[in-house]
């Protein structure tokens, strides 16, 4: 249970930095941790009590055992696409700066919310 | 006023989930699929591995949709890049101690990286995780020295692997009607030589993350770059 606090925990924090900062970096930076905390939510859920890696390194390992694979492949590949999506994210704060000279949200004069 | 609001927001957001979640059980016996996977995944794909029998065999469909999600952030990320002002950025040059440990470091990053992907099958790890090791030896030499990377060569290096990894898939199509049909024979689990194709798409991805993710580096630090040669 306390996986599943920690990793909600993270995304609402992540959630709260994206709605008020107004720093475009400090944004990009709750994104990652709400990705962050995804990530662990999903993990957790395949978590079984006493748990071992599902990899069969020895003969013998009780399959019964196991954490559930299929989140861990789930998360395996959004680790990698987070790193992308997050360099993508600073690429476009970086054109966004040279523009409009500024990164705080609510000075861009085009930008009304 | 904006900090409190957000606060409210997120506080109706997270009582709601926190409601559903005491539903949610935790620590409990698996699904149907997982015990599946974990009963017959050895037999079926030959992968010791089962995260990364799930990742290339059972769902290697959704590796493929993934693989080209990360392709067209890196190609999104390198338009972006291409439309930056140049301008002139204060950077300090490296220290000795960061120049002569990254050249002596290199090596042994790409061997390790190299060495993840080749046991993907076998122990922790795969060509996502190998692949992000080898970008990290890349990031290390920017950081350093003054050398860049070829990118057309590394444009080469990526699109060849993402066309082996869809190959390997159109052959399966012929052996057996079935796009990525584990062709190859399966071997004794647990050998370096076994789990059919598995290993050899792990290849093709390691080197497709690899050259992906030091092409983003190289596209992120080119005006570092300049500034290193301008001074030396």
């Amino acid at each position: 249970m306390i996986y599943y606090i920690g990793a909600f925990g993270l995304i609402f924090i992540g959630l709260f930095i994206i709605m008020t900062r107004h720093n475009l970096i400090k944004m990009i930076i709750g994104l990652n941790i709400m990705d962050t905390g995804v990530n662990l939510f999903l993990i957790s859920i395949g978590y079984i009590r006493k748990g071992t890696a599902p990899i069969f390194s020895k003969p013998g390992i009780n399959p019964g055992s196991m954490v559930d694979p299929t989140p861990q492949a789930l998360v395996l590949t959004a680790i990698v696409i987070g790193v992308a999506v997050i360099a993508m994210a600073l690429s476009l704060a970086i054109r966004l700066y040279q523009h409009y000279g500024t990164l705080n949200m609510r000075k861009i004069k085009e930008q009304r919310w | 006023m904006r900090k409190f609001i957000g606060l409210i927001l997120v506080g109706i957001v997270a009582s709601g989930i926190v409601l559903s979640l005491f539903k949610i059980p935790f620590g409990t016996p698996k699904t149907k699929v997982g015990n599946y996977y974990l009963n017959k995944g050895i037999e079926q794909t030959g992968a010791v591995n089962i995260v990364t029998s799930v990742v290339l065999n059972y769902r290697g469909f959704d590796t493929l949709g993934e693989v080209i999600v990360l392709f067209i952030a890196a190609l999104g990320l390198g338009m972006v890049t291409l439309t930056f002002k140049r301008e002139k950025r204060k950077i300090s040059p490296p220290s000795l101690i960061l120049s002569v440990g990254s050249r002596f470091l290199f090596p042994f990053i790409l061997l390790f990286g190299a060495y993840i992907f080749l046991h993907g099958h076998l122990s922790p790890g795969g060509g996502f995780q190998g692949g992000a090791i080898v970008a990290s030896g890349f990031l290390l030499i920017y950081l350093s020295c003054k050398r860049t990377i070829n990118k057309e060569r590394f444009k080469l290096t990526e699109s060849l692997a993402g066309l082996v990894f869809l190959i390997i898939g159109l052959i399966g199509v012929y052996f057996s009607g079935y796009f990525l049909f584990n062709f190859l024979p399966k071997g004794v689990a647990n050998t370096l030589l076994s789990a059919g194709i598995i290993p050899i798409i792990y290849i093709a991805i390691g080197f497709k993350v690899g050259a992906e993710l030091a092409g983003i580096i190289s596209d992120l630090m080119e005006e570092t770059r300049k500034e290193f040669k301008a001074q030396s």
